[in-house]
């Protein structure tokens, strides 16, 4: 006997031990497949334990039912058995992988599954060069289903859903998944082989075993794509289908080595062990100060604080950031907060508003429809809000002048320009931090400290830090100065 | 104690990570993106994988793949999303797989808009992939409650072994506001069905299918009685003023920030609204509306949808006392003054109806 007849003959004779002894998942004939006769998934199965048992990798191994004729791959491999959806083994394999370093996930799919429905999945879990071995078995058409046309159907082939055969027409070219996931940068190897005779499986079982060994090795992608008979649906006697193989199929689908880096590949790093529980909650940037601790700057209140504001402008002139200012020292001053940012179609198109509350009891809504203040960056920003400001409010506008049409009685205003005036101070980004300083004078409700603290945490950049805070010291300034002109015209 | 203003949809996956969450498998979209980018930040710092997958309907499978591993795991995604990754969901509701999907809607059908809409309520509370199955569903309607929420949602899914989604609006996904975490993380722990790559595990089978009917009816039946149990134990809701309330008000999300504001001037102006706040909207507080409906005159729903909500309120009503409804949507909000014109109207006519009663 040649090697490879003694090799066939021996996967098919003898019994690996991965395979269970009795298949109790199966509801009846529990001593054999469920598999046509002449079907190629057998001795692909046998392919499959064979290799596993050689590398020793039983207990580590998870294989990855597809849906299709192998679906029911878990009756027979005794391994850890995941079964997925139609098309996306590859997707759920990556995450058991990435989940489970240490284990070896087998990805077992067919040709409709693979080629069609699972296109996506397969063509970016190779891309990622998942440390998986993917065994595609391909027999050119959907068999569970009773023999719809698959991508990978031969030009002319008959099907139910092809009853004239193939028509590059209507149906495109037979799909080369091997060549195509070759093409990609990531996979280590890519073999396409067949079992249309004794040579052909024996070369089948050698792409098998190194798919899965360079798992073993961490060494990262793997497909073996194996061309396959199905009797039952080509109609054709198993001593046929194999000629057919070999004689018609491979016509297309050359075999032989496509992707071949496993020379050079490196293998992966484990990922790092994981970290203590203990550590987390620091990881996550989240402290928890001692009772004592907390407040070490009291603050006292000058009234009952329940303020809302409305913060408008063009993206860029810092109205989120005057926002979160605010709500941080909210917090800082014991405060309820509640920063709402406007998020709509408008923060791709340049304006942007939010919506701040500070208060001492809970906050209800969120939502800021009567302003006690409103900061207006911008001329549309005033009109879309200035008849939304509470009787007795504020109207901080960064103009030289209120606008006509801008008259309300019953409002208080400083039209100042604002960015001007940070601009003289060193930047005009440092207006938000004027109207921020006039915001404060106007309302009384936080004091300085509480801003300079929460400042001090979100303004890393030193010279930031300094000119901010002379911003909002002019701001004060500002809004002092207006109550003095008002007082004097008065 | 300290607390941190943070927004809601970060807030998520740092209760996640806390709650043992050490997976991440998600797609792109507004708003939910904030979760996948804290998700990129955070995950691998503690030793957890995150991966941005090819499409809502990879990841999601991604997510089976991790929680067959018995990893805790979650996605974060928006209307859209959620329609893809229902193939999914029902495939994990049907192998028994627990996981977190977070779902901070917008506005459809189809791409619709980015604002908030609460249009996705059937797609994920009636479930929007195919079978007998159910997902439980929270609704948050603070950050505080995204992060309590979140580490509740770890626990039910697990305690279920069912998916379970966090459901919110753009709004709670994208404000911030303070947030408590929980002082100790909880550490990953191997449920003892989980296929793992280990000698134990290796008789396990994660899988949905049943091929003989009787089993499969067994089956069903028996996720059937977990929904019970569900039901009988996991109902949340809050109640505002409802003890002597003629007018109660039904919203989640944003909406019941909107009506605890509007029943607050109510009651400044005498009249008696409370409000009625679902948390959990799958299993339905339905008690808590036969206990409210023996007092309450009226009930009003207000949704950011075209009366989803309400089908649940008339269902857990079954008929004891009308249901009016104000619906806003697009991405339109109701507004304080809209809602509280309507809740005068209806204050009125119940006022009205008890002076003829009286004559």
């Amino acid at each position: 006997m040649s090697d490879e007849v003694e090799m066939q003959y021996e996967l098919a004779q003898s019994r690996s031990k991965t395979f269970y002894a009795n298949f109790d998942r199966k509801d009846e004939l529990q001593h054999q497949t469920h598999y046509c006769p002449g079907c190629g998934h057998g001795i692909i199965h046998k392919m499959v334990a064979r290799a596993i048992d050689e590398l020793g990798i039983q207990n580590r191994t998870i294989l990855i039912s597809p849906v299709g004729c192998s679906v029911f791959a878990y009756y027979y491999f005794d391994v850890g058995n995941v079964q997925a959806a139609h098309g996306r083994a590859p997707a759920v394999g990556t995450a058991v992988k990435r989940s489970r370093p240490g284990s070896i996930v087998v990805s077992y799919q067919g040709d409709g599954d693979l080629s069609a429905i699972g296109s996506a999945e397969i063509l970016h879990a190779a891309n990622r060069g998942e440390n998986i071995s993917v065994i595609f078995v391909n027999n050119a058409i959907y068999s569970m289903t009773g023999g719809q046309v698959a991508p990978t159907t031969l030009l002319g082939q008959w099907s139910t859903t092809t009853p004239g055969g193939r028509k590059a027409e209507n149906e495109g070219y037979p799909l080369h998944v091997s060549e195509l996931l070759g093409a990609l940068e990531a996979p280590v190897y890519i073999e396409r082989a067949g079992l249309g005779d004794n040579k052909q499986i024996a070369q089948a079982y050698r792409a098998v075993r190194k798919a899965l060994e360079n798992q073993v090795r961490g060494l990262g992608f793997s497909l073996v794509e194996i061309l396959s008979p199905c009797p039952t649906i080509w109609k054709m006697s198993a001593v046929d289908a194999q000629h057919w193989v070999r004689d018609v199929m491979e016509k297309t689908f050359p075999l032989g080595v496509i992707r071949d880096r496993t020379k050079e590949a490196q293998p992966r790093k484990m990922p790092e062990a994981a970290v203590s529980t203990s550590e987390i909650p620091q990881l996550l940037g989240i402290e928890h100060e001692g009772p004592a601790e907390s407040h070490a700057a009291p603050f006292v209140r000058p009234k009952t604080t329940n303020l809302q504001v409305r913060v408008a402008g063009f993206g860029g002139q810092g109205v989120l950031l005057l926002g979160e200012v605010l709500a941080e020292a909210g917090l800082d001053a014991g405060l309820e907060v509640s920063w709402l940012p406007s998020y709509g179609p408008e923060m791709r198109s340049g304006t942007s508003n939010c919506h701040v509350r500070l208060s001492d009891e809970a906050i209800d809504s969120p939502l800021v429809v009567r302003p006690d203040v409103l900061v207006a960056m911008n001329e549309p920003s005033l009109h879309k809000f200035y008849e939304s400001v509470r009787p007795g409010g504020w109207v901080l506008y960064n103009g030289d002048a209120m606008p006509e049409g801008c008259d309300r009685s019953d409002l208080q205003v400083l039209a100042r320009p604002f960015m001007q005036i940070a601009n003289q101070l060193g930047d005009r980004r440092a207006g938000n931090m004027v109207m921020l300083g006039a915001l404060l004078e106007c309302t009384g409700a936080l004091s300085q400290e509480t801003i300079d603290k929460a400042l001090g945490r979100m303004v890393k950049n030193a010279k930031w830090l300094e000119l901010d805070k002379r911003a909002l010291a002019q701001g004060r300034e500002l809004l002092r100065e207006s109550l003095k002109e008002v007082c004097h015209e008065g | 104690m300290s607390r941190q203003l943070i927004k809601g949809n970060e807030a998520i996956v740092k209760a996640a990570v806390l709650a043992g969450c050490r997976g991440f498998y998600g797609y792109p979209i507004t708003p939910a993106s904030e979760i996948t980018e804290a998700a990129a930040a955070y995950l691998p710092r503690v030793g957890g994988t995150f991966l941005q997958a090819e499409s809502e309907v990879a990841a999601i499978n991604m997510l089976y793949g991790a929680a067959s591993a018995g990893v805790r795991v979650m996605t974060a995604s928006s209307g859209p999303g959620i329609s893809l990754m229902q193939e999914g969901i029902s495939y994990m509701a049907g192998a028994e797989l627990p996981c977190v999907v977070a779902d901070i809607t917008r506005a459809g059908p189809g791409l619709g808009n980015i604002t908030s809409e609460q249009s996705d309520y059937h797609q994920v509370v009636k479930g929007g992939g195919h079978g007998n199955y159910r997902t439980l569903v929270l609704a948050p309607h603070s950050v505080q409650e995204m992060a309590d929420l979140t580490a509740l949602a770890f626990e039910l899914a697990d305690r279920y072994r069912n998916p379970v989604v966090l459901m919110t609006d753009g709004f709670i996904g994208q404000m911030m506001e303070p947030v408590e975490f929980p002082q100790a993380a909880v550490g990953p722990r191997l449920p003892k069905w989980a296929v793992a790559g280990t000698e134990e595990t290796r008789g396990n089978l994660i899988s949905s299918i049943y091929l003989n009917s009787d089993e499969l009816e067994a089956h069903v039946r028996q996720l059937e009685a977990k929904y019970e149990i569900a039901r009988q134990r996991e109902t949340r809701a809050e109640e505002l003023y409802m003890e002597d309330a003629d007018v109660v008000l039904v919203g989640y999300g944003i909406v019941a920030r909107i009506l605890k504001a509007v029943a607050a001037e109510a009651r400044a102006e005498g009249l008696r609204v409370g409000v009625l706040r679902p948390i959990t909207l799958f299993p339905f507080p339905t008690l808590h509306f036969k206990k409210a409906a023996k007092r309450a005159k009226v009930f009003i729903v207000v949704e950011m949808s075209n009366g989803q909500l309400l089908e649940d309120v008339r269902l857990a009503l079954n008929g004891a006392r009308p249901v009016e409804f104000l619906s806003r949507v697009g991405g339109n909000v109701p507004s304080h003054e809209e809602v509280l014109a309507f809740v005068q109207a209806q204050a009125r006519c119940c006022a009205e109806s008890e002076q003829v009663a009286h004559v």
